[in-house]
């Protein structure tokens, strides 16, 4: 990394003796070019001497290390390297307009593999080893679980950008990415609004795991507090990697025939593309059945045939297509910084809701650090409650207590591009509320008044 | 001073709310006149409004004006309305504008009923069934009559006799909840239900009730029906499954049972064909014109075989033909292979993969009310019948296959005979392996194509080939069809996660019965 290219900083040490060596007694032109060369280099060696002692006096200190834990490998290497270059680009463009606090960042990348036992391990080193101010990472909520004790235990610093399924209230953790009232819950009140269909019949499909469990969980308390029947409620989980939906489409024929249902999908990864195809293929459309997926966007439309997805919903915080100056920008940045980087894909990489919340993460990171002074942990989390930043999207806060992030709720049809068209939007930011006031209506999670989670 | 400047507020109020008026409408006057004069205009003979002036009222705050306008605008409007409705809608509240909308579409899906595609015409046709206003039961009436697709027919008749549900007559009804019956109308059972819960109360007259009874009876016969076209369906779905089991089976029965290798790669194998099928489709986008794009597919074919072939060969000549004889080394090697190939694929391809079903492909037929088979899934069916054709012929019938199958029964005895070993070896594998490939094509029209592909199926092939009896292609066919179509038999009852778990349960307890699996090697060579 360090021998990029020959600059004007290094190469006098070697150019320097060898031009005086060439002053040999042969020839006096040589002589006088020589000469020249010499202090012409010397000169150039002076510049940039200042150069460096100008960049060394700015950042007098040592640079600061901050931690980037993606699986760059492994399944979920496609969801997560977009992060770890959301995270790296943002880097540099705070090292490009004077770092930290005028100290420069310097990224620690790690690959935990998909692997959650490998997660807990790089996360330690990263904390004990490499000593980093701040740890930007993890995607599913296994990998979050399982590194949340030595977050815990070192006194860790972790920005969490992905929606998650709530009940959770670290103390070491900041979760930029949506609680479930920020996604799930204003979901199903726009399908049950007049606004968004009316629907009266849900069907709760998902893949087994703790999130959709989790989600539907809240899900199913909220419906049947909206007076909603039971026996118009219908779960079903399937393994990962499922690729046979034809039995799960047969039954939510069955389920919506007279109109008026609608299908909540948690279904994650690569048993998107079979269900919906299943779907279409079976004479279903978006009109008689919309699908709503909280773990549809962009970055994972990119490699679908949309087709079967068209006329479908999706609820996030963020799309590419909102409608913003800095937006805009922010989505021109990160496909010439893909571009310059000759990442893969390059142009065509599209921004999603983890890309922003990632990207903004940083950002409310280094106004913490800004305002506090320091980069130790307990100061940064002082500071990061209550901050605001406009971030591509709009503008966000955090909360002043909660360690989650108010944001917009935003409603979006998939488009046959890929992209999202805005349905409906949330008037203002929503407050997050990591305990559900369905499923946990007496807890409440609040780091300043109380300590973590407390009882109401 | 102060009274002065209300009054001429006021005054700017009315003006502005004139110009608005007359900027929508562009005739008629929305003031207080004009108030009188539609109050004047008699509201029982709506038709001697003009389209103009109904338009305008749709904006009206009173309910029986506005619902006279709405249907003045249905009975002498079409689609082309819809861009001044549009404008309309965008100068009302909100809660108007929704009104508008389920006009704008009323309007939309009557021009659709007369549609050139049938798709279209049986959506529509769904649409203004489930929208629920009984102004377009004439217009689906006039359509059906003159339909020719018995299934569009049928989408039109059901959504008009779902609409008749809603009228307030009892002879419409009971007729309507007949004709729903007759065609086991699985859409109309709710508005059925409601019907016979409404005749339920005490102030129930005596026409409800038989209505109701008329209900009951159409119901249970939909029932029926409809227990009937589930278990079609789920033979149909079972077949489908096992079709897909047995079709990535089938080469690792040629790699695994004949020549017992222990290939961990063969689900990377079944991914380097459905990337091929990726490549071939991108290069028919970037090179030919796109109205030839669909023959990618067919192309995609040999091409995917080939490549799997190609990759067979080269594992064969460089990691395994070190290995025969050694299971567990070969289990390893090739289980390292595996994750390279997966690697590669990762870090080559990325994640824009998609490939784009044909159109030929995409939908499917429905066969007898609630009965909708997918093309693709019928296409994979007769596929794996092919390719088991294929095989047989290769193995039973071919000069080859007699060499392999000699190969395999007895090396040595077959060397000293002259048979090149070595060479039948490679080819064989080389042979499963492009079966391998053939899968992975075929599986591009259900799945996606990523590079864990590999992984998501390859357990449920060795499972396929273990119980199915090694060695043996008979083995292979029941195997998959008896694991298919238990799954999905068990499926609809406990769920997709348990379906997979009593799957496994009952295989190991199959095994543990018949270690040899279903058709066990007799004879000396059975070893």
């Amino acid at each position: 990394m360090e021998t990029k290219k020959p600059n004007e900083a290094s190469p006098p040490v070697k150019a320097d003796p060898a031009a005086e060596n060439e002053t040999g007694p042969s020839r006096r032109e040589l002589l006088v070019k020589g000469g020249k060369v010499a202090a012409g280099i010397g000169v150039a060696a002076l510049l940039g001497n200042l150069g460096n002692w100008a960049l060394s006096y700015a950042a007098d200190k040592e640079p600061i290390k901050i931690g980037i834990l993606h699986s760059l490998s492994g399944t979920m290497a496609i969801s997560e390297v977009s992060l770890r270059d959301t995270v790296m680009m943002a880097v540099e463009e705070i090292n490009a307009k004077g770092g930290v606090m005028g100290r420069m960042i310097k990224p620690v990348v790690v690959d935990p593999a998909s692997n959650w036992d490998l997660f807990a391990e790089k996360a330690k080193q990263l904390l004990l080893q490499d000593k980093v101010a701040v740890t930007f990472g993890c995607w599913t909520s296994v990998s979050r679980k399982s590194v949340l004790p030595v977050f815990e235990k070192n006194n860790g610093l972790l920005f969490y950008p992905v929606q998650y399924e709530g009940e959770e209230c670290s103390r070491n953790v900041f979760y930029t990415g949506a609680a479930p009232n920020q996604q799930a819950v204003p979901a199903v009140d726009y399908l049950m609004s007049k606004e968004g269909g009316g629907f009266t019949k849900f069907y709760l499909l998902g893949t087994d795991y703790v999130y959709p469990r989790t989600t539907n969980k809240i899900l199913r308390a909220m419906l049947l507090a909206k007076k909603v029947p039971a026996d118009r409620i219908m779960e079903e989980y399937t393994p990962f990697h499922h690729q046979d939906y034809q039995t799960i489409c047969g039954k939510l024929k069955k389920f919506a025939a007279g109109g008026g249902a609608a299908v909540i999908s948690t279904i994650n990864g690569d048993s998107n593309v079979p269900f919906y195809k299943e779907f279409a293929n079976q004479g279903l459309r978006a009109e008689d059945a919309p699908i709503m997926a909280f773990s549809v966007a962009e970055d994972e439309l990119r490699g679908m045939d949309t087709s079967a997805l068209v006329g479908h919903l999706a609820a996030w915080n963020y799309y590419q297509s909102v409608d913003t100056p800095q937006n805009k920008k922010f989505v021109a940045d990160f496909k010439a910084y893909c571009k310059k980087n000759n990442l893969p894909d390059g142009e065509k990489r599209v921004t999603d809701d983890p890309i922003e919340a990632a990207y903004f993460g940083v950002y409310i990171w280094k106004q913490a650090v800004e305002k506090a002074a320091s980069t130790e942990v307990d100061k940064v989390r002082k500071a990061v409650y209550g901050s605001k930043f406009l971030a591509p999207g709009g503008e966000i806060m955090m909360d002043a207590a909660n360690h989650h992030t108010y944001r917009p709720v935003l409603i979006g049809e998939i488009l046959a591009d890929g992209q999202f068209k805005v349905v409906s939007r949330s008037p203002g930011l929503v407050k997050p509320e990591p305990w559900s006031e369905y499923t946990n209506p007496d807890k409440g999670c609040d780091w300043v008044g109380h300590q973590g989670t407390y009882q109401k | 001073m102060c009274l002065v400047e209300a009054l001429l507020t006021i005054m700017m109020i009315y003006l502005g709310r004139t110009i608005a008026a007359l900027g929508v409408a562009g005739l008629f006057l929305f003031s207080g006149p004009s108030w009188t004069s539609a109050a004047d205009e008699p509201i029982a003979a709506p038709s001697t409004y003009s389209l103009d002036q109904a338009l305008n009222q749709l904006t009206s705050q009173d309910e029986s004006i506005r619902d006279a306008a709405v249907r003045v605008v249905i009975e002498q409007g079409d689609e082309s309305l819809v861009p001044r409705l549009e404008e309309v809608r965008a100068a009302v509240p909100r809660s108007s504008r929704q009104a508008i909308k389920q006009l704008m579409d009323l309007l939309k899906n009557r021009t659709k009923l007369t549609s050139p595609n049938s798709d279209v015409r049986r959506s529509a046709a769904a649409d203004l069934g489930s929208a629920g206003n009984t102004l377009a039961i004439p217009w689906l009436d006039a359509a059906a009559s003159k339909e020719p697709n018995k299934w569009v027919r049928y989408a039109m008749e059901e959504s008009a006799a779902m609409l008749k549900l809603a009228s307030g007559d009892p002879s419409i009804q009971t007729a309507a909840v007949e004709k729903l019956g007759e065609l086991y109308s699985q859409n109309g059972v709710p508005a059925m239900k409601q019907l016979i819960e409404a005749s339920a109360g005490a102030e129930a007259t005596e026409s409800q009730k038989m209505v109701a009874q008329a209900a009951g009876a159409a119901i249970k016969r939909i029932d029926t029906w409809g227990a009937w076209s589930n278990a079609i369906e789920t033979i149909f779905r079972g077949i489908s499954l096992s079709s897909i089991l047995l079709i990535m089976s089938l080469g690792l029965a040629i790699v695994f049972g004949l020549m017992g290798v222990i290939n961990m790669a063969h689900g990377e194998l079944m991914m380097v064909g459905a990337y091929a099928t990726f490549v071939t489709q991108q290069c028919f986008t970037a090179w030919f014109p796109s109205d030839v794009f669909d023959w990618y597919f067919p192309v995609a074919l040999p091409v995917a075989f080939l490549a799997a072939a190609a990759t067979g060969l080269l594992l064969e000549a460089t990691v395994i033909r070190f290995l025969y004889g050694r299971p567990l080394e070969t289990l390893l090697a090739t289980w390292g292979v595996s994750l390279v190939l997966m690697q590669a694929a990762r870090v080559y391809f990325g994640d824009l993969t998609a490939v784009v079903a044909p159109g030929a492909l995409r939908g499917g037929v429905q066969v007898l009310v609630g009965v909708y088979l997918p093309y693709n899934r019928i296409f994979i069916i007769a596929l794996s019948i092919v390719c088991v054709l294929g095989i047989y012929f290769t193995l039973f019938k071919s000069n080859l296959g007699l060499r392999v199958r000699a190969v395999t029964q007895n090396r040595n005895m077959s060397a000293c005979l002259g048979i090149p070993t070595r060479k039948v070896d490679s080819y064989t594998f080389a042979f499963g392996s492009g079966l391998a490939g053939i899968a992975g094509w075929a599986l591009t029209m259900v799945g996606n194509v990523d590079p864990g592909l590999g992984q998501n199926y390859i357990v449920d092939a060795f499972m396929v080939v273990v119980t199915g009896g090694v060695g043996k292609l008979a083995g292979t066919i029941v195997a998959s069809l008896g694991i298919g179509g238990l799954n999905k038999l068990i499926e609809p009852s406990f769920g997709a996660v348990y379906g997979k778990v009593f799957i496994l349960v009952m295989v190991i307890l199959f095994l543990q019965w018949r270690p040899s699996g279903l058709f066990a090697m007799k004879g000396r060579d059975a070893d």
